[in-house]
């Protein structure tokens, strides 16, 4: 009996090193999500003292009163956009990996991306040969015009994805159809681009390259709520995606709704992933690298402290990324994709190497 | 104890397969799952073990009849109440291996947990306790991944327990253990059945593990029919013999267990007792002869404490004695 409680007690150490470690690790990044933001807002082509940017924030007056709007004006909503955006793709990331039982899905699998791409590129690259009709459309909506065109073509992605997943049984033949819809729509992409003119064909090149740059403070609050509708289903299913981590079949014997998971998961990935697209281009590699990332952190696959982590991660991650695009001290700005794919790949290889766990954790 | 858990009335089971007539698997079936009581479903492949179950589990529609828990038909049930009723224990593996052992039973607990899913107090205890009840408490902060084929299956089977339900349905529980492991889960299982009281139910492939461990047998014939009974009951009626009696095997009742059948060698007769004289017929049979009571002395196989004796030669091996007698075997038919 001793050596039988003796273990008890050292599980019960070991369970609350786990629990412990939940803790822990949300907090850390809690506190290095708050200086990652006040880090982005301090540095660019222009340093801002670290005092005047909480000046800033708390509407104080600066030492120099350009600081205060290069801050609030220009710096805060790229921050807050990043932070959103970072959020929006690995909670988006998570769910995908977990629906489709695969590590290398992310948001924007079920052609989310592909939907709003082919939105922008019609707005962009079909305007000098269609005439007025679009132009008056763009001009009618703004600055919201590539966003809005962005939007319509992710939204219409999401009902011909949604439609198929309400007729389908088959988790892999949904997988499958949003690939080649993928696909599908990219070569229409590419038609598009086969036709344009070079000036054309630039501008939609710099839409593809992603920036958290675009968003002002009039588009965020349309983004913002978008994120945070999106964000708030994916807590609600907390405890569909737990059970989908035993399989559909079990998840069903717990009392889930499959179909209903099913829609909700994709429903809250698709406004994620859409959203951020729309407003920010097709910005890649977060979503797939924050959730595994997470998992590491944490040592479970738990989505009540999955999904937190994940959300903090990659809000660090995407404003460590545009950190680092935009050269503090330079005046030149890099493609943000390049940033986040450059530094992230070899850093996500390295530790998929290096943990076995990983691996283990898709039975891979 | 042993009130009647489950009943299907009149049900026919099987597919609908587009406009044609559907596929019956098997029909008619009056069937009573009680408390406390271990039943296996034992039948060939292709019989309907697993529609059978999906059917019962209310996965899969029956093409007639019902399936009632208490005065509950299962398959007019809402998904939430069903998983209050009815646990499983899959063969599909979990794919995930992020969760530790005790994470994985924890799982058990969602249909009584709130929209998050935390655990109370209450819900803690009943996990603690399916840990213990299939005696992997010492297993609770290990990864899943890291345990054993027969690790993993009792966390599974606590897993069910830990939902709190009524009845447990298993699919082939023992499919992918060693030998020993399969009989130390069909013991956990009967011993669950009857100190917890639920109605258990699993379909298997080990017939001489069901023979022995189970309170009821759900046999299938195969022809749509299912015979149902006290194990022993199933053997002595034949209808065991007769299920899978098939080329080059055959169902000996005497020991309850399967032959190969070996060409026949011709008889001989073990003189001797114990555990060296039960392996030395274990021997003979198995090679191909009959083993009888009493025969004439060139036919009689002497077992002493240390050695064989037969025509006067002495073996020191069973495997000596059975190459002497192969030779010898076209004179003993």
């Amino acid at each position: 009996m001793a050596t039988h409680s003796e273990a008890q007690v050292w599980q019960s150490a070991r369970l609350a090193l786990r629990l412990g470690r939940r803790s822990i690790v949300l907090t850390a990044l809690l506190v290095a999500v708050c200086g990652m933001f006040c880090l982005v807002l301090a540095v660019g082509s222009v340093s801002v003292p670290l005092e005047d940017v909480l000046r800033a924030l708390l509407g104080q007056a600066t030492s120099q009163p350009a600081y205060a709007t290069i801050v609030t004006q220009f710096r805060m909503p790229r921050a807050l956009t990043a932070l959103l955006a970072g959020a929006a793709l690995a909670v988006g990331g998570v769910q995908m990996q977990t629906l489709f039982r695969n590590p290398l899905t992310d948001p924007f699998v079920l052609g989310v991306s592909a939907g709003a791409s082919l939105g922008v590129a019609l707005v962009v690259l079909a305007v000098g040969t269609t005439g007025a009709s679009v132009l008056v459309g763009i001009g009618l909506l703004g600055d919201f015009g590539l966003a809005a065109a962005a939007s319509f073509g992710a939204a219409a992605m999401l009902l011909i994805v949604l439609s198929f997943a309400q007729r389908t049984q088959s988790i892999l033949t949904l997988l499958i159809v949003g690939l080649m819809l993928g696909y599908a729509v990219s070569a229409l992409v590419s038609l598009l681009l086969y036709f344009s003119i070079p000036e054309r064909i630039q501008a939609y090149i710099n839409w593809t390259f992603g920036s958290f740059g675009g968003v002002t403070w009039r588009q965020l609050p349309i983004l913002a709520p978008l994120i945070g509708v999106g964000l708030a289903l994916s807590f609600a299913l907390i405890k569909p995606l737990n059970a989908l981590l035993l399989g559909e079949a079990y998840a069903q014997s717990m009392g889930i709704n499959l179909r209903r998971a099913r829609l909700g998961i994709i429903l809250s990935t698709a406004l994620l992933a859409g959203a951020v697209t729309a407003f920010c281009g097709p910005i890649g590699f977060l979503g797939i690298a924050v959730p595994h990332l997470s998992r590491i952190l944490l040592r479970t696959a738990d989505h009540r402290a999955l999904l937190p982590t994940a959300m903090l991660l990659g809000a660090l991650v995407a404003m460590l990324a545009d950190l680092i695009a935009q050269v503090p001290g330079r005046q030149i700005i890099l493609p943000l994709n390049a940033i986040t794919a450059l530094i992230g790949a070899p850093v996500v290889a390295l530790i998929v190497i290096r943990q076995r766990r990983l691996r283990d954790a898709f039975n891979a | 104890m042993n009130q009647t858990v489950l009943t299907a009335q009149q049900l026919s089971v099987g597919y609908r397969a587009g406009r044609g007539a559907p596929a019956v698997v098997l029909r008619d079936l009056n069937l009573t799952l009680h408390s406390g009581a271990l039943v296996c479903l034992i039948g060939q492949n292709g019989a309907g073990k697993s529609t059978l179950m999906r059917t019962l589990a209310a996965v899969q529609r029956p093409l007639a009849g019902a399936v009632f828990i208490g005065s509950e038909d299962v398959h007019q049930l809402p998904i939430k109440r069903l998983a209050r009723l009815i646990s499983v224990v899959l063969t599909e593996r979990a794919q995930t291996s992020l969760l530790s052992a005790y994470e994985v039973t924890a799982l058990g607990r969602l249909p009584h947990t709130d929209w998050t899913g935390r655990l109370s107090e209450t819900d803690r205890a009943v996990v603690d306790w399916a840990l213990q009840a299939v005696g992997a408490q010492a297993l609770a902060a290990r990864p899943i991944s890291e345990l054993s084929d027969g690790e993993r299956q009792k966390v599974m089977i606590a897993r069910a327990l830990a939902q709190e339900t009524p009845l447990i349905f298993l699919d082939e529980p023992t499919a992918f253990l060693d030998l020993p492991r399969r009989v130390e889960v069909m013991a956990l299982l009967r011993r669950l059945a009857h100190r917890t009281g639920r109605a258990i139910l699993l379909s298997t492939h080990d017939l001489d593990l069901a023979l022995r461990s189970a309170d009821r047998i759900w046999l299938l014939d195969g022809n749509g029919a299912l015979q149902a009974g006290a194990p022993e009951d199933l053997v002595l009626s034949g209808a065991f013999a007769r299920t899978f009696a098939s080329e080059g095997v055959a169902f000996d009742a005497s020991s309850g267990t399967f032959k190969l059948c070996a060409e026949v060698r011709g008889a001989l007769a073990v003189q001797g007792d114990g555990l060296r004289a039960f392996w030395t017929r274990r021997a003979l049979e198995r090679v191909g002869f009959v083993v009888r009571e009493q025969m004439s002395a060139p036919f009689c196989v002497q077992v002493t404490h240390d050695s064989w004796q037969w025509q006067g030669v002495r073996y020191g091996s069973l495997e000596a004695l059975v190459a002497a007698l192969l030779n010898a075997s076209a004179d003993l038919a």
